[in-house]
């Protein structure tokens, strides 16, 4: 599959007299995870937002694979971004399949398309077929989790938007996730932008990480070199703090 | 709904039930143009309507009655907009209330003069004079020892209750205050249920008609208006100059055939003895060797099925448009606060008319008829289809919002696939409310002459009469509960069992 790449320049957003956004340049490029942490208010997710269109930046641009991001076409520009966030946000009114099909049929997909990839999907997550008429309700939390992942995933996209998906659940359910989404990461390799504010998470699930405080960048860098050579106290907290949770990974 | 309610209860309390048949609106099937005549909604009114009605039959003409129009502005609209051809008016209301003119024994061909450019004109008086009488019980007159209006305000302690009409008319309370100095305050009451509150003590005086047969039935004494405060309210026929000359001679042949003892006994005849108004019409007609008509049996359940028809197509066309307009202003406006807000305080101030205000404003727009009726029902339907569409649109999830248009759903797919069935239990809620408040609305749709469940009630209020009260007003609860059987229905068709109960996803 042919990577994404993403491309910001300059990019600033406020809210009021808040600034969210406070010119931020970045690049990704490749099948890499890519990990934005930071603390709640350092603007990670309004950065995700930003690329998919959801949230309009003050100044500064954004390139899509190359281009400049087209608003009047948005719409069909996020079906090439998959999108899951914290707690699933699955619709009650629609089961899981539905859940989960829903653009391929707006995408007008054949049955067997759509059936093809939901069977390896639902699959490949660990998800019984038998949900398949079961509604959000009715799940757990971490089944929703994953049936979110699927839906995320449907049509294939290049790339991935990950707002906190895994933050709502429970440690050990959260561990058997970061498993399947490891193994999930090497069935489809594909460009992934997972917003986290746990370290230890984006440590065991990205290749590359990209550390915001108060909107701007901190440092970025392959996970090694961050690790090896924090640019600041505050990165090294940061892997302090990951160590202090968990002292035996 | 409420008000027909509270009626019913008064009525079902206070009076044993008579049994008395409703007189059907006879509709004959139109040779040529057919005369359609308008009465008021009391009863003299209705009865001097339909000899007018039968007159006009017996001398070959066909006829279309508009019975029940609630006050004088709004009969008198619909004849100088020519949706009725004539309708029994009093010389008095004529002079004071349409013509504004301070005479107090107003002459008809003086009268005639001012009408001639609306093309209407008075014809002879009946012969009799229904002034305003104020009355109290005939025993408390004589405790008292009071018999003249000016002796009133020795006795304070006297309760008034007086029609709205009486209450605020110039020639009424007002100008009767200032002539005998009475003081007080007395309180507004529906004129039918009046006799009845003093009968049972719960008020003293009230205004009566001369000629009303009520009088006699309760025992009430009329205090001698010995000012001569009151004006002559002489009752004739006022009608559309461009009536067939024929029409107008036949009409023409009833005046002066009735005193104000003949009077109050054909009055006493339909509120006492509980014949139909038809009926003593007809024995009226006859005894005046005018003819005998033939009037159409009374069919309970013909009436009753066709007023509940006509009562559904009202409200069944009132809250189509209602769903349409609500729904697609609710969808159009919801995205801006700003906007959503104004639309729905617009709705909301149309919800505070009252609906007989309402209905009386549609009449110079749209005539009298099925026409006001259904837009005033639909300008009701508005505000809770429309507040509900917008509140359960906003209030969704905004994360379910965010990732609708996440995941790449246009405008319209996210309207038509996420929120409009995230939002449907709400709307639904919405719709049921707009239907049960139109159910109960249209029964008032009778007073502009709309027909409906509110045609017996309205009639039954005048006579005093329960059976044809709970003719209009049990249909009219049964189609409620219809109403709400429906929708719980629907609900089950249209929105999935856990989504009604709120379960939503952590």
């Amino acid at each position: 599959m042919a990577d994404a790449s993403v491309d910001l320049l300059n990019i600033v957003k406020s809210y009021g007299d808040q600034t969210v956004v406070n010119d931020v340049s970045l690049q990704l490029a490749g099948d890499l995870t890519t990990a934005l942490v930071g603390e709640s208010g350092s603007g990670k997710s309004t950065l995700l937002q930003i690329i998919n269109g959801l949230v309009v930046p003050d100044s500064g641009r954004i390139k899509l694979n190359g281009e400049f991001l087209d608003y009047d076409n948005i719409a069909m520009l996020r079906r090439t971004m998959g999108y899951a966030v914290q707690g699933g946000g699955l619709f009650p009114h629609l089961t899981v399949e539905e859940n989960v099909t829903l653009m391929a049929r707006i995408e007008k997909w054949s049955t067997i398309e759509i059936a093809d990839r939901y069977r390896y999907l639902l699959d490949l997550l660990e998800l019984p077929l038998e949900f398949s008429s079961r509604y959000p309700h009715s799940l757990s939390g971490g089944q929703q989790q994953r049936v979110s992942l699927c839906r995320a995933m449907m049509l294939n996209p290049r790339l991935m938007l990950l707002d906190e998906p895994f933050s709502a659940l429970d440690p050990i359910t959260r561990a058997t996730i970061h498993h399947e989404f490891i193994r999930l990461q090497a069935a489809e390799s594909r460009s992934i932008l997972l917003v986290t504010h746990d370290m230890a998470e984006a440590i065991k699930l990205a290749q590359y990480l990209v550390i915001l405080k108060d909107g701007q960048i901190v440092q970025q860098g392959k996970l090694e070199d961050v690790s090896n050579a924090p640019a600041n106290d505050y990165v090294k907290r940061l892997f302090q703090i990951r160590n202090e949770a968990y002292p035996n990974d | 709904m409420i008000r027909a309610l509270v009626f019913l209860l008064v009525c079902v309390l206070n009076h044993s039930v008579s049994g008395q048949e409703f007189a059907a609106d006879v509709t004959t099937v139109p040779v040529q143009k057919p005369i359609v005549i308008g009465s008021k909604s009391f009863n003299e009114g209705r009865l001097l309507g339909e000899i007018l009605a039968q007159r006009l039959e017996l001398a070959g003409f066909t006829v279309t009655r508009k019975f029940g129009l609630a006050g004088t502005l709004i009969a008198f609209e619909a004849l100088r907009g020519a949706e009725i051809d004539l309708y029994s008016e009093y010389t008095g209301t004529l002079s004071q209330v349409i013509l504004k003119l301070e005479d107090k024994a107003p002459k008809i061909d003086e009268m005639n003069r001012l009408l001639a450019k609306d093309q209407l004109q008075m014809l002879g008086s009946f012969g009799f004079n229904n002034t305003y009488a104020i009355s109290l019980k005939e025993s408390q007159a004589i405790e008292l020892g009071i018999t003249k209006l000016s002796e009133l305000k020795t006795h304070p302690q006297l309760r008034m209750a007086f029609s709205h009409e009486f209450l605020n008319r110039e020639d009424g309370w007002p100008g009767l205050n200032k002539t005998y100095q009475i003081g007080g305050k007395p309180t507004g009451i529906e004129h039918a249920l009046a006799y009845q509150a003093i009968d049972e003590g719960k008020t003293d005086i009230t205004d009566a008609y001369s000629t009303d047969g009520d009088l006699a039935r309760y025992h009430l004494a009329v205090l001698e208006d010995d000012k001569g405060y009151f004006p002559e309210y002489f009752a004739a026929p006022l009608v559309r100059s461009d009536l067939p000359v024929g029409a107008i001679e036949a009409l023409g042949s009833l005046a002066g055939r009735m005193d104000d003892d003949r009077m109050r006994a054909l009055n006493a005849e339909v509120v006492i003895e509980g014949k139909s108004f038809a009926e003593v019409a007809q024995k009226f007609l006859k005894d005046e060797g005018l003819g005998e008509s033939t009037i159409a049996e009374n069919e309970l359940w013909q009436n009753l099925i066709t007023n509940t028809i006509t009562h559904l197509e009202l409200t069944a066309i009132a809250l189509t448009l209602g769903c349409l307009f609500g729904l697609s202003t609710g969808i159009l406006v919801f995205r801006s606060q700003n906007i959503s807000r104004v639309v729905v305080y617009i709705a909301g101030l149309l919800q505070t008319i009252p609906s007989l205000a309402l209905l009386a404003l549609m009449i110079p727009l749209f005539g009298i008829g099925k026409e006001p009726a259904i837009i005033a029902l639909f300008l009701y339907s508005i505000l809770p289809i429309l507040r509900n569409t917008i509140t359960a649109l906003v209030t969704i999830d905004p994360v379910l919002k965010r990732v609708a248009e996440a995941i790449g759903l246009t405008r319209r797919q996210q309207l038509w696939h996420i929120l409009l069935p995230l939002a449907m239990p709400n709307i639904l809620a919405g719709v049921k409310t707009a239907a049960v408040i139109s159910i109960g609305t249209a029964t008032l749709a009778a007073f502009v002459g709309a027909g409906g469940l509110g045609e017996p009630i309205i009639t039954g209020l005048n006579l005093n009469n329960t059976d044809l009260i709970l003719q209009g007003a049990i249909p009219a609860a049964c189609l409620a509960i219809l109403v709400e059987l429906l929708f719980e229905y629907l609900e089950r068709l249209l929105v999935k069992p856990h989504m009604l109960q709120g379960q939503l996803p952590q």
